[in-house]
């Protein structure tokens, strides 16, 4: 009989529970600010992506001709240089585009780490409760109590300056939360009859923690993810700003705005236009995980 | 013969922390339970809530190590297994669980779940394992198109089915069904204690049923046991506890069950159960029973011979002569 079973398509009834995935898309859908979130997200990668190509000039080349050149609308701009030139003519349209590499790097690589790093030390800490936990749990605790900016900029200052510094010191500043994040999920998971079902089956620690508890942890983690990149993307910014994150002439929007702080009065455009790119980046993320969090929560839908 | 399972004054003792100034308090969750059951029968466990008869259960799963007593599986030591019998006492017990909403990994497909103990304790292909898993849902009552759909998917009843040929798959000789049907409604009921049934007659299993349900007892055991406060207070085959049950608080369970036609009085037992932390010096059962003497609060009845069944009263022939309604 199991050849004949076997032959038999695994066809989808009509009737049955939509499939989780279009049913979060459809949540997904309906909420404006998250959509408008990922279009923006995706513009910005495409941005990223194709810089080369997009860009009208380098972005670190500099023009003797242009100083402070303002953009295309106002008197004395070019569409050359369409949203005009910084302090030593070089053209921020291309600087900002060449930004977004940086800053959803930034933000993605920031994220990846403290994600992986918290969730492993999280499913330690759910799984072997005791001293172990413990340890895990006050040294989180201990991070967080420290205002997340005076940490980052502690951690830059032990390793030096320079952008894979201050991505590490924020991904040490984010982590806590990963780790906490998971951690709670897991207790609630472990204790559920599937996983007894599966120690009984005789599963080892590592197939528990990793086939069967893990995968039922991902929804808060994947939100609080998108979050972060926004998190990560500001310090990133911040310390960028204060000249510990990436050194010039990279053209990281932090950075940008630090070199255009004396500028302020005289040139609008050189500290505006990177400060908006910042907020339209963090905004869209924030949307966007929000979003996420509303669609994966089944406690939080209409 | 031997039985299949023997267990022998099983205990299982857990400390209770009261704050950091006193001394940790003993709960004892099962005090001294023995039992034998062959292959093929069912032996019912019944008792009201925090009675022990979950932790029972686990520990004859093997999920925790009972605090002394011993357990024969097969013919092995499942508390101090032998090198390398570890394996197969695994394969000889399955559980099913009481709620089938907590027992399904909501992110496993139905195949993948049933196909997962083979994984882990067998080296066949996968083929091999999607044959069995279908062979499996089929001798359930679960169709082959449903192999890839998820728990979130099916009814109660049916995820019950799913989690059984889960629990079935490794073939075990003894399914331990923790209150398998308490969580379902009364029509799924019969269809699941039905399919039970079944599966007793054609893989020739035995069920450690644990339940407080006396009328689902009545239609699937064959031996039963009454527990209270961590102890066996009757335990005989099925027939004579409930055509003469000997504990009061037998008597009282099967007073509390809905029925027509009652002859003899209704017992009620006074008060609360008390808590496990602080039992009674005598009688597990001699705060509430009614027919309460000093003897009973100060001595405790060993489970002894009397009519076809044990029974733990100092004055079970007094109701010899009763009927059960």
């Amino acid at each position: 009989m199991s050849a004949e079973v076997l032959k038999t398509p695994i066809v989808s009834q009509p009737g049955a529970p939509p499939h989780p995935l279009s049913q979060f898309w459809s949540d997904f859908k309906a909420n404006f600010g998250a959509v408008a979130g990922l279009v923006v997200i995706v513009v910005l990668i495409l941005l990223a992506l194709f810089a080369d190509v997009v860009a009208p000039h380098s972005p670190i080349v500099t023009n003797n001709a242009v100083f402070l050149k303002p953009p295309f609308w106002q008197q004395g701009g070019s569409t050359a240089y369409p949203l005009g030139t910084d302090a030593i003519g070089r053209d921020i349209l291309s600087r900002l585009i060449y930004g977004a590499r940086l800053s959803l790097l930034i933000g993605i690589a920031v994220v990846t780490l403290s994600v992986v790093t918290g969730t492993v030390l999280g499913l330690i800490a759910g799984f072997f409760r005791g001293v172990i936990e413990i340890v895990i749990m006050r040294l989180m605790d201990i991070t967080l109590t420290l205002p997340s900016l005076l940490l980052a900029i502690v951690i830059v200052a032990i390793l030096g300056p320079g952008l894979m510094n201050a991505m590490l010191a924020v991904a040490i500043v984010l982590l806590p939360h990963y780790v906490r994040i998971a951690r709670a999920a897991v207790i609630s998971e472990v204790s559920k009859d599937y996983v007894v079902a599966a120690k009984v089956a005789g599963a080892g620690r590592l197939r528990l923690m990793f086939k069967e508890v893990l995968p039922n942890c991902t929804a808060p983690l994947i939100v609080q993810a998108t979050l972060g990149i926004s998190t990560a993307i500001l310090d990133a910014a911040a310390l960028g700003f204060l000249g510990l994150g990436a050194q010039p002439p990279l053209p990281e929007w932090g950075t940008m705005l630090a070199d255009a702080r004396e500028f302020v009065l005289r040139a609008w455009w050189v500290v505006t236009l990177p400060g908006l790119a910042i907020l339209v980046t963090v905004l869209a993320f924030n949307l966007l995980g929000d979003g996420l969090r509303d669609a994966l929560d089944p406690k939080l839908k209409r | 013969m031997t039985a299949l399972v023997t267990a022998t004054d099983l205990k299982r003792s857990y400390e209770v922390k009261q704050g950091w100034l006193r001394p940790p308090a003993h709960l004892q969750a099962v005090g001294g339970v023995s039992f034998a059951l062959d292959a093929g029968k069912t032996l019912a466990v019944v008792g009201e809530s925090g009675c022990g008869k979950s932790t029972l259960a686990r520990l004859v799963t093997l999920i925790e190590k009972p605090s002394t007593g011993t357990l024969m599986l097969d013919g092995v030591d499942a508390v101090d297994p032998p090198a390398g019998a570890a394996k197969t006492l695994r394969r000889t017990v399955q559980i099913v669980f009481q709620n089938p909403y907590g027992s399904l990994n909501p992110r496993k497909r139905v195949g993948a779940i049933l196909e997962e103990p083979l994984i882990i304790n067998t080296t066949l292909s996968k083929q091999e394992r999607r044959a069995q898993a279908l062979d499996m849902m089929a001798k359930v009552g679960l169709r082959p198109e449903q192999y890839g759909r998820y728990p979130h998917m099916f009814s109660g009843g049916q995820r019950q089915r799913i989690a059984i040929a889960r629990a079935l798959m490794l073939r075990p000789k003894l399914l331990v069904a923790d209150e398998p049907v308490s969580a379902l409604d009364m029509s799924v009921q019969a269809q699941v204690l039905n399919l039970l049934a079944d599966l007793q007659r054609d893989l020739g299993l035995a069920y450690l049923f644990i339940s407080h349900d006396l009328g689902v007892v009545r239609h699937i055991a064959d031996d039963v046991m009454i527990m209270y406060l961590g102890i066996a207070v009757e335990h005989g085959p099925k027939e004579r506890i409930f055509a003469r049950p000997l504990h009061p608080y037998t008597q009282a369970l099967l007073d509390a069950t809905p029925g027509l036609g009652r002859k003899r009085q209704r017992i009620v037992p006074k008060g609360e159960l008390p808590s496990p932390l602080d039992p009674p010096k005598g009688c597990v059962f001699s705060t509430r029973c009614p027919y309460v003497t000093d003897l009973c609060r100060t001595q405790r009845p060993l489970l002894r011979p009397l009519d076809g069944r044990l029974v733990a009263c100092h004055y079970a022939e007094r109701f010899l002569d009763t009927q059960a309604a």
